[in-house]
């Protein structure tokens, strides 16, 4: 059911610049609480589509409502209930990160003592207390991200897009995002997550739409995606480089389907231990083989032909 | 109003913490020139036996030194247009920050302009107390004088600040200080008055907004302008920097919101 005040509702958006269309024709529905991820490569118009949505680029052609709201009409009044964590850090290195907190505060109307007070709840949150009086340049990227998003909370937003909120993190600063995105949602914000990262959609997000050339080539939870499109596990086998084609044929009618791509097979199967036991007994010996659970990635590769990170 | 006022704060608690530099640097420059044309070349000119009539019946110092309260906050409101405000576009993209919350493009037009003004007035003060130390500079019309450099810079920074909003890049600012700012020091009444200019160049200088600041600073503290003049330089400048702030308003929107 499509409410009113949802936090977005969006009926054949359309994105152009000048001839090029990067965003087209979409249909996107995000419910209350809701964690939902734009997923795709480079390209796709992941980024087009929350600029609309975060009133900072005029619709093209279609219909898009924030809470019920019109952005070109009402963008102030959106963009106060909301909270966004850009792709690029933008804050300012020169000031500290307790001044970052406080300015961006009071670009919401925050008196001076509460944006104060807001901001040293928020530093807590995100576990960088003590570096309240640093200035923003020595800080690691992973920390400065942390502002990033203590500064986007700073308005306690209905609301929070994230665009690629890890792209550039090292594995642990990853892990400590999640988590706190996480306890976000726990807490009952609706986020909205751009990635191109297939891990990180699975780990974050309820539902999600997979986009590929500006228009939605898929929707559902991670789970339901892998099951609709993919067979539970994936058998990776590896012949040597130039030598994985030619070993199709000998493969038929193990496993559901099978992708050759130029460094490696890969063998979609319910069962891919009783996959491998089939190549061995058939005698066909790969060079290496491993046997992992299906992802997004997986069902991206079926989708468009293509890997995600290329 | 408010949204644009809560931009130029990020200005002032940035200010707070480099105004000693900013006061210092724009003001080193301006004593020097005091010292070094005004005094040295002072000296020579004073000597010319109608010098004083060309003048205007002053002092080449009084004459010179009173230019300066309008070139300084040119030098300084100009280039603040320029680095500086491309940083909120593409370096620290501070002002893409802005437009995540309710700052609208036309909040940030103003409150840059808040904020030039305020570099104008820090650089334009630091001229007035130098000038006040001299018999001949000495005068209440440094204060309003304070006011119309304010003017002058932002009718500089304002034109610059729309041009920026335009660039990918920093690599034209240099040619825009190069070729626009330091002639304008030159050929604007700062250094000679400009019936001095061969014939066919006066009229430039009647353009230029410098001119018109050089001439109100110099009335405000030696006296000897018009009423009706007075007006008509404050209605070029005033001119130049709505002009400005427009176009400002149709680039930074252009700029931020696509």
């Amino acid at each position: 059911m499509v409410g009113a005040q949802d936090p977005v509702v969006a009926r054949q958006l359309v994105k152009k610049f000048d001839d090029f269309v990067a965003v087209d024709q979409i249909d996107v529905h995000v419910a209350p609480g809701e964690a939902f991820g734009f997923l795709g490569p480079n390209g796709a118009g992941k980024t087009s589509t929350m600029r609309m949505i975060g009133c900072i680029s005029p619709v093209s052609s279609g219909e898009l409502r924030i809470f019920g709201l019109d952005p070109e009409a009402d963008g102030r009044k959106i963009r106060a209930r909301m909270g966004v964590v850009p792709q690029l850090d933008q804050l300012d290195n020169e000031l500290t990160v307790m001044e970052n907190l406080v300015i961006y505060g009071r670009y919401f109307d925050l008196s001076r003592r509460d944006a104060r007070a807001k901001a040293a709840e928020l530093l807590d949150f995100v576990q960088l207390t003590e570096r309240a009086d640093s200035k923003v340049e020595p800080l690691s990227g992973g920390q400065q991200r942390r502002v990033s998003i203590a500064r986007s909370l700073i308005n306690d937003p209905d609301l929070l897009l994230l665009d690629e909120p890890t792209t550039g993190l090292d594995p642990q600063a990853r892990h400590v995002l999640w988590d706190r995105l996480y306890m976000l949602k726990e807490r009952g914000a609706t986020q909205i997550i751009t990635t191109h990262f297939m891990d990180e959609a699975e780990q974050l997000c309820d539902r999600l739409v997979v986009m590929d050339a500006g228009k939605i080539v898929a929707e559902g939870s991670p789970q339901g995606l892998i099951a609709e499109h993919v067979r539970r596990e994936v058998l990776e086998v590896r012949f040597g480089h130039g030598r994985n084609e030619e070993q199709v044929e000998k493969l038929d009618g193990i496993g559901g389907r099978i992708e050759a791509l130029p460094d490696r097979l890969l063998i979609y199967a319910d069962d891919g231990e009783a996959a491998l036991s089939e190549l061995h007994r058939r005698e066909v010996v790969p060079e290496s083989s491993l046997i992992r659970r299906s992802s997004l990635e997986d069902v991206f590769l079926k989708l468009t032909g293509r890997t995600l990170v290329e | 109003m408010t949204h644009a006022l809560h931009v130029f704060e990020r200005d002032v608690v940035f200010l707070r913490r480099i105004w000693k530099a900013v006061l210092l640097s724009a003001v080193v420059q301006p004593v020097m020139y005091l010292l070094g044309v005004g005094i040295g070349v002072g000296s020579l000119v004073d000597r010319g036996a109608d010098s004083a009539d060309l003048l205007g019946g002053v002092s080449y110092f009084a004459f010179y030194a009173t230019a300066l309260l309008a070139t300084t906050p040119m030098f300084v409101g100009g280039q603040e247009a320029l680095w500086p405000t491309l940083d909120g576009f593409m370096w620290s993209n501070s002002y893409r920050a802005m437009l995540a919350t309710p700052i609208s493009s036309r909040d940030v037009v103003i409150g840059q302009l808040f904020r030039y003004a305020l570099r104008c007035v820090v650089t334009a003060a630091g001229v007035a107390v130098v000038l006040a130390i001299f018999d001949d500079t000495r005068s209440w019309g440094l204060g309003l004088a304070v006011l119309v450099g304010v003017l002058t810079g932002l009718a500089f920074a304002m034109p610059f600040a729309a041009w920026t909003a335009t660039r990918e890049g920093d690599s034209s600012f240099p040619a825009i200080i190069r070729f626009g700012i330091i002639p304008m020091f030159l050929f604007s009444g700062a250094f000679y008055p400009v019936s001095q200019l061969p014939d066919a160049l006066e009229p430039v200088a009647w353009v230029t907004p410098l001119w018109h600041g050089v001439e109100l600073c110099r009335g405000a503290v030696l006296g000897g302008l018009g009423g009706g003049m007075a007006a008509l330089h404050v209605a070029v400048l005033l001119a130049y920097v709505v002009g400005g702030t427009a176009a400002c308003m149709v680039t930074f929107e252009r700029r931020l919101r696509t």
